[in-house]
């Protein structure tokens, strides 16, 4: 199968590889995928005080497109807030890296992480809200 | 771009002197090899006849009990179909096992949508299957075996002449698909007790669409016709004969003949070489298939949590082939792995280098290099590694599936 220019730009020179800490309150980390099915992908943003994502990484195990996907999904990830973050869609990946058919669940994956990833920051902060008294100042790992 | 070519299982380059051989075929001496009537006839004919001496020789049969066909596939079917339907009255079942090729497989589950009954043997770890098993499994009404010699994806031989000692003892007929094995492991019908044995051109550095069935005549062995038409090739396999591809397979046949004392060591030299480089490189890498009762030229390895398919685009300059369901249509990884127990992890890692005629030793120590820096670049990026270098058991983990 030939792979789109994109496509081997994003696995050659992955942009944003690696982890973040994700005992960090201000982490959200999203795995998604199972080794059986030949793809997991590893996503983490990390937001600033007016939850804006300010830095993302990711690591994945899967094929050429995955890799592209989850490369690109972070790019896309710094600098939006958790709600616009939600509006990447797996048909912009599709797009942008000119994914063929077979190739589409490797977008759908990406999403997923995406998703993952903004749902456990957001588990992370309910429940230091309801772990911190009304009117402190939360420290520290929950 | 430089490009290395460790896909020899899947097809070979054609030798130059094959291509010398089939030259005046095309153009010069382009006559029938059926027409009796003239020296344009008489001289294909006589090609044709040399190169079934020359597929003859190399599986020590009688030149008379080689059949032409287009490939393996042809090959196969007519051993198969042509057996069960020869031999319908006698009995209706057949007994193969479940790495066989597609080629195997398929006309298999199409007798048994017909009426007939196949036994799909299993088999263990290193993809051999067990000799008792199969004695066990034959019945009144058994009429056929087909086992592969060697496997295409992990190389695994199977103990063709036990088995076929087996079949004769038990007055059942003995088919091996014998593609990876013609002229790179030493093949004796007689010794073997082969009843029937496909092989093919293009795995052997010869031409593409051309291949040979072994039909035995003592005693013989009937196969009713797959292809009908003006019964050429004892009305087994009617069709024009394709000469100039005819000649290829000959000489193709006898160059593997002429250098079977040297060329499967080389060939295994090689592979050992490959394997060991990486092995002694890189932790976590495991071996598919029988580490000493394989073809000289498969190595199949899986990589731990690294993807196949994202390890051959590292390594693009190098062609391989993969278990691995992201370079098939089905999303399903191979099913000859999964049928030796391999898990689907590591059936998703798997890589299967093949190495050929015009392979060199430092072809395969560049090969190494770039298996080993590309694995371990994958791995820096493999959430997999990660967990596990924290310590994780990553069969104890709740995957999400998609």
């Amino acid at each position: 199968m030939a792979y789109s220019d994109k496509v081997v730009d994003h696995y050659r020179n992955p942009r944003n590889v690696g982890s973040l800490d994700r005992n960090d309150p201000n982490v959200g980390t999203g795995i998604v995928g199972a080794p059986e099915c030949g793809d997991v992908m590893k996503l983490q943003i990390l937001v600033d005080e007016n939850q804006n994502i300010v830095d993302a990484k990711f690591k994945t195990f899967g094929c050429g497109s995955a890799i592209a996907s989850s490369s690109l999904a972070t790019e896309w990830l710094k600098g939006r807030s958790l709600d616009q973050a939600l509006e990447i869609k797996n048909t912009d990946i599709v797009r942008e890296l000119a994914l063929p058919p077979v190739k589409i669940h490797c977008s759908v994956l990406a999403e997923d992480a995406i998703r993952a990833a903004v749902n456990d920051l957001k588990r992370k902060q309910a429940r230091r809200q309801q772990e911190a008294p009304m009117g402190t100042e939360p420290a520290g790992n929950p | 771009m430089r490009r290395i070519y460790l896909d020899n299982n899947a097809t070979t380059p054609v030798d130059p002197r094959v291509l010398d051989a089939m030259l005046p075929y095309f153009c010069e001496k382009f006559g029938n090899a059926a027409s009796r009537s003239h020296s344009f006839g008489w001289e294909a004919e006589e090609a044709v006849e040399r190169a079934r001496q020359q597929v003859a020789a190399l599986i020590g049969a009688d030149p008379k009990e080689i059949i032409f066909t287009s490939g393996a596939t042809e090959g196969n079917n007519i051993a198969i179909k042509g057996v069960a339907g020869m031999y319908a009255d006698r009995g209706r079942h057949i007994i193969t096992q479940v790495t066989e090729h597609k080629a195997v497989i398929d006309p298999c589950e199409y007798l048994r949508e017909h009426g007939y009954r196949v036994t799909f043997l299993p088999v263990d770890r290193y993809g051999r299957v067990d000799v008792q098993q199969l004695a066990d499994a034959i019945a009144d009404d058994t009429i056929l075996v087909s086992i592969m010699h060697g496997n295409n994806e992990i190389g695994t031989l199977q103990p063709i002449g036990e088995i076929g000692r087996l079949c004769k003892q038990r007055g059942v007929l003995f088919h091996t698909d014998c593609c990876q094995t013609f002229g790179k492991v030493p093949i004796d019908v007689e010794s073997m007790g082969i009843d029937l044995l496909t092989c093919s051109g293009h795995k052997i550095h010869g031409p593409k669409g051309i291949g040979a069935l072994y039909v035995r005549r003592k005693p013989r062995v009937r196969c009713e016709p797959v292809i009908h038409g003006g019964g050429h090739e004892r009305g087994m396999r009617s069709g024009t004969l394709n000469v100039p591809g005819i000649v290829g397979l000959g000489k193709a046949a006898e160059l593997c003949r002429e250098h079977m004392d040297s060329e499967p060591a080389r060939l295994a030299a090689l592979r050992d070489r490959l394997q060991a480089g990486i092995l002694a490189q890189l932790g976590d890498v495991y071996l598919n298939g029988h580490s000493t009762e394989r073809t000289p030229t498969n190595l199949n390895l899986s990589f731990a949590y690294v993807e196949g398919e994202s390890l051959m685009m590292g390594m693009s300059e190098v062609a391989v082939s993969s278990g691995s369901a992201c370079t098939s249509a089905s999303l399903e990884p191979s099913y000859v792995l999964r049928a030796l127990g391999v898990g689907e992890d590591l059936a998703h890692s798997s890589i299967r280098f093949s190495v050929g005629r015009f392979n060199t030793l430092e072809e395969i120590d560049y090969v190494i290099g770039r298996v080993v820096s590309v694995v371990r670049k994958l791995r820096e990026m493999s959430p997999l590694y990660e967990l596990v270098q924290e310590g994780v058991d990553l069969s104890k983990v709740q995957w999400q599936a998609h």
